[in-house]
């Protein structure tokens, strides 16, 4: 799988495995958990600098961003303003112009606001920046957001952090046979089946925090994604065999007494 | 004029000393500037101009980093 790379906006990525940074023990375990994901990508979000207590280390000091291609977030921004904002502000701190963009309509699911999501992008793409949006399973809004230079999109499997897996498949396949673009399934994986069908389905990529760092064992189940994705990716790229009602003998009946 | 101003640096009040920049102030707060952001009175500043903008009296001062976040962690 070498040759199997992924390019989004002109950027080749090794890894179709993409994870987020949050809700790990320690930078220690953030920063293994990562190792072994084998995950080039990883995202961050942005927020104040802790200036009472200096001693806290940074994130970056544990994941370096020459090895890692660090995608900013904009988790947490229920309005247009606050995600363009926060989108300025991590392009200010200074990776690059990726940002993963977040428009909340509800803190209850955290589904996307997607009338506030392309609002944002028209905005920011703009600016020059390579917006990624978090967007829901929604073949029109997906469309919508390639349509306004979106490079990929980033369609939730099920709410963030809820481990369902992908409750719609049927839409995921419909955006991934309408849109031209990388489809990275975010959210809502729980565990390493969910990762291999959404890669079979066709997906370009997995990205997904909690069920690595919410696991029993965030190393272990970190390197279960890595396999899942590939062996997912492999059995998309090999072709499935049809389902059917009925069975098919394997053994020839030829040559049987 | 008083030597002294009072700023808000991430919604904590702050005593400064009069004619300190930006840079200064990242300085003396031990804070690294190649990997924060700067926003002052809702303008982010471009890394460059940190040691060319004095503060002045009722600023409002605003430095972010980033942190470990998937999609989960609000910002509220």
């Amino acid at each position: 799988m070498a040759d199997d790379r992924l390019i989004i906006a002109g950027r080749e990525f090794k890894s179709r495995l993409w994870v987020g940074t949050g809700k790990y023990k320690d930078f220690v375990e953030t920063r293994k958990a990562i190792e072994v994901s084998g995950a080039d990508v990883v995202t961050v979000a942005v927020r104040r600098v802790n200036i009472t207590d200096r001693s806290k280390e940074n994130l970056l000091d544990y994941i370096d961003p020459k090895k890692y291609t660090i995608l900013p977030n904009t988790a947490g921004c229920y309005s247009v303003e606050d995600a363009v904002r926060y989108a300025r502000l991590a392009r200010a701190a200074g990776v690059s112009d990726l940002v993963k963009l977040e428009v909340l309509g509800d803190e209850r699911t955290l589904f996307p606001d997607t009338a506030g999501l392309i609002e944002a992008a028209k905005i920011l793409i703009k600016e020059g920046f390579v917006v990624l949006p978090y967007t829901n399973d929604d073949p029109i809004v997906a469309k919508k957001l390639v349509d306004i230079g979106c490079p990929a999109v980033m369609p939730l499997a099920a709410p963030i952090g809820s481990g369902l897996g992908i409750r719609n498949p049927y839409n995921l396949k419909i955006i991934m046979e309408t849109v031209k673009v990388p489809i990275i399934v975010d959210a809502g994986v729980g565990t390493a089946s969910d990762a291999a069908l959404a890669m079979e389905y066709g997906a370009d990529a997995v990205l997904m925090n909690t069920a690595i760092a919410g696991a029993q064992d965030p190393i272990a189940m970190a390197e279960a994604m890595k396999y899942a994705v590939q062996a997912g990716r492999l059995a998309y790229k090999a072709g499935r065999i049809p389902r059917k009602l009925y069975a098919t003998a394997s053994s020839p009946i030829e040559g049987m007494l | 004029m008083p030597d002294t101003i009072h700023i808000r640096v991430n919604g904590e009040a702050k005593d400064w000393r009069r004619g300190a920049t930006v840079a200064e102030l990242l300085q003396d707060l031990e804070i690294k500037t190649d990997r924060v952001a700067v926003e002052l009175n809702l303008e982010i500043l471009d890394r460059a101009s940190f040691a060319q903008r004095p503060l002045e009296d009722g600023d409002r001062v605003e430095i972010l980093s980033f942190i470990g976040g998937g999609g989960e962690k609000g910002a509220r």
